[in-house]
């Protein structure tokens, strides 16, 4: 018995929890929505927030198959949504020329039929299996282009694919659909339209803290605090890429494999590569700058400590 | 929170207010800006009658998730939300208070075209001194003698009242053009029957058709234009070539896809959006309320910086080729127009500057802001004169220079 899907926004916000992510209501809202209307949910926000996350948590709480579908410039139908096992077919043909068929309308029934069709994602997704539809993850759909990008919008609104050669194909149960965009390129509304849109943005504080406890959980309350109140930081400062939360737990994880129990300045100029990916940023609040931040993130850590105590 | 009774829980009437209630909140957001149809408002009705009226922070939030189809949407949503849930029929009594209000948020939104900004838009006769004194400004060249008695009419009239005819020959002139950009081959196929591959899928299909030996069906590479993404100076050393420039933009802009716009002078603006608008005068009124820098001086470091900060992941993604129409007459420090350039040059596949300065004989980039951009870039294209489409079409066009661009000399300049 696989699990139902959620019937109320809580309930929603439980699954992910049960998958390790915690989510803020707004994406449980839209999430909720998605899979009771049965309209793909469209996940955009800066790189590294967790938007594809999202749909590998759906898939593996609700025990659904992902099927995943990377975009990139050019994607075609052929590496898409099918395509026609070409050596086969060939050796089938000599087969049948060898073994003195002269039928040719048999021949090409059989070569053209489904056990010479090379099923791409988006022909996996319209199948379910005995745990229901799977969950189709479109990934970072800005990088493919605006042709496939109309051709996508057909398939999502009728579920449906049509091979000429075998005819068309329906899903018993429309896939549950996650889109995800970095907004490289802006996506043409009618295609948004038919979702529900959510902005994946940057944590706060609080439930960054949470997630890296979730994530990465041998970080102590103390160093945890000192992270997120330093990247929180970092996003205040103008940089070229904004830390999102794969730096966050990827330096969680750095600085507990140096053993580290606090943060220093110097620990934080060697450890900088794994938070910002630019040279520019990293010129910019290595040293002085680092650790100015820090200073202000432990002062207004005692400060809060102080609080607490009283 | 939610009660969990769930829509069906809820008496009908509730239900009856609902209704009229989204629809009113949908057409105030459609007021305020936002393209709302009624197949978005059906759909933000029944959202809300699936998640049920449990709190306020659920009911904003399904609507957002709704109604909402851009993350700049947002403030202005959020603004409406707030205004209108508090009080629904606010829509009624204070339409004409609220909507001001609304329109400020949102920056985008198209307003009567103001006769002073429209005025602002016309070319200044007189152009203005270059700020540095080792450039010489550009001057007027009215030169009849070479030029076609038809073109000299497109000259001395209005740009802004061209007659469909010439509109229709500026769109020639564009679509003839070819930019000095190869069309980048895609990872797609088109049939060809003398293509260098072969297409698997239609020869088993002719072998079908025909028997005995097999016909090979060939195919080769589709190409296209890449996305080009034009940075053009509208500062007061370049507003006599301001508007033919728009014109150039506008029709550019319709004549091919993937075609981003700025215009620059001391701030950054993206008029994508304006000139997508077929009526090229009606673009242009958009544009002159938008940019509110015209002829005023130059900060090229400063705009390519928040070029390269706010747009470039998102314009020049996909293999973009960058067009940079400027005079390189910097007002700021140098410094940060060298680190912009560098880093816009390696961001794109191929970064173009076409200087109008560069008519003069002799002409040699030694203005500071030119020195620093001229390493940076991979062609330099001169415009011998940019008084019309055709000229400058010209100047662009790959087919008729082939030794202006000799980066090799002109960085020797430089050095």
């Amino acid at each position: 018995m696989t699990p139902a899907l959620p019937d109320s926004v809580d309930a929603t916000l439980d699954l992910l929890a049960g998958g390790d992510y915690v989510a803020e209501r707004s994406l449980a809202t839209a999430l909720y929505l998605a899979l009771s209307l049965g309209r793909p949910l469209f996940l955009e926000g800066e790189a590294g927030v967790g938007k594809t996350e999202i749909a590998k948590v759906l898939a593996a709480t609700l025990g659904r198959r992902l099927v995943r579908l990377q975009c990139y410039e050019g994607l075609d139908v052929a590496s898409a949504v099918y395509e026609w096992n070409y050596p086969r077919q060939m050796l089938e043909i000599r087969l049948a020329e060898a073994a003195g068929a002269a039928d040719r309308t048999s021949v090409a029934r059989d070569i053209f039929s489904d056990a010479f069709l090379i099923r791409r994602p988006l022909l996996q997704a319209l199948q379910s299996d005995e745990a229901g539809a799977p969950v189709l993850l479109i990934d970072e759909l800005d990088r493919t282009d605006e042709p496939f990008e109309a051709y996508l919008l057909e398939v999502l609104s009728d579920f449906q694919i049509t091979i000429p050669e075998l005819g068309t194909i329906r899903a018993a149960e429309p896939p549950i659909v996650v889109i995800t965009s970095n907004r490289t390129r802006e996506i043409h509304d009618a295609l948004k339209r038919r979702c529900f849109y959510h902005w994946v943005d940057y944590p706060t504080a609080e439930r960054e803290k949470r997630i890296i406890a979730v994530k990465a959980p041998g970080v102590s309350e103390a160093l945890s605090g000192q992270i997120v109140g330093f990247i929180q930081r970092l996003r205040e400062v103008d940089l070229f890429k904004s830390p999102g939360v794969a730096e966050t737990l990827d330096w969680a994880q750095a600085l507990m494999t140096l053993n580290r129990l606090e943060l220093d300045p110097a620990t934080i100029n060697d450890t900088l590569g794994t938070i910002l990916k630019y040279q520019d940023d990293i010129e910019k609040i290595a040293g002085s700058e680092a650790g100015r931040l820090l200073a202000e993130v432990k002062s207004e850590l005692s400060a809060r400590a102080a609080v607490g105590d009283d | 929170m939610i009660d969990g009774a769930g829509p069906s829980g809820r008496p009908e009437d509730a239900g009856d207010r609902l209704a009229p209630n989204i629809m009113q909140f949908c057409r105030l957001l459609r007021a305020a800006g936002l393209a709302i149809g009624p197949g978005q408002t059906l759909a933000a009705l029944e959202a809300v009658r699936t998640v049920g009226l449990g709190s306020r922070a659920d009911l904003y939030w399904t609507l957002h998730a709704a109604l909402i189809t851009r993350h700049d949407q947002r403030e202005l949503f959020d603004q409406a939300f707030h205004i209108f849930w508090r009080d629904p029929d606010i829509l009624k009594r204070a339409m004409n208070l609220l909507m001001p209000q609304l329109q400020a948020a949102d920056g985008a939104e198209p307003q009567p075209i103001n006769r002073r900004i429209a005025d602002a838009l016309a070319p200044e006769r007189r152009p203005g001194q270059g700020e540095n004194p080792d450039d010489k400004p550009p001057e007027v060249e009215v030169d009849a003698s070479l030029t076609f008695s038809d073109k000299e009419l497109l000259q001395a009239r209005d740009f802004e009242q061209m007659s469909a005819e010439e509109i229709a020959r500026a769109k020639r002139i564009i679509a003839a053009m070819r930019l000095p950009v190869h069309d980048m081959p895609t990872r797609r196929f088109l049939p060809d029957p003398t293509g260098p591959r072969i297409d698997p899928r239609r020869t088993l299909r002719r072998s079908l058709r025909g028997g005995g030996a097999i016909d090979l069906a060939r195919r080769r590479r589709e190409t296209r234009p890449p996305a080009l993404v034009v940075l053009c100076d509208i500062s007061g050393s370049m507003s006599q070539y301001s508007r033919m420039l728009l014109h150039f933009l506008h029709a550019v802009s319709t004549d091919r896809d993937r075609v981003h716009s700025f215009l620059f002078g001391t701030r950054l603006t993206n008029i994508t959006r304006q000139l997508r608008d077929k009526d090229v005068d009606v673009a242009l009124a958009k544009i002159g309320t938008a940019v509110t820098d015209w002829s005023g001086g130059t900060r090229i470091g400063a705009c390519l910086d928040a070029f390269n900060r706010r747009w470039s992941r998102r314009v020049l993604g996909q293999g973009a080729v960058v067009l940079i129409i400027t005079d390189g007459l910097e007002r700021d420090d140098t410094g940060l127009l060298d680190t912009a350039m560098d880093r816009l040059h390696r961001s794109c596949r191929r970064l173009i500057w076409l200087n109008p300065l560069l008519r003069f004989d002799g002409y040699a980039p030694r203005s500071g802001g030119a020195r620093a951009m001229i390493r940076h870039v991979d062609e330099f294209r001169a415009a011998h004169n940019l008084d019309s489409l055709a000229d400058l079409a010209a100047a662009l066009d790959s087919r008729f220079h082939p030794a202006v661009n000799d980066m090799r000399r002109w960085r020797r300049l430089v050095a």
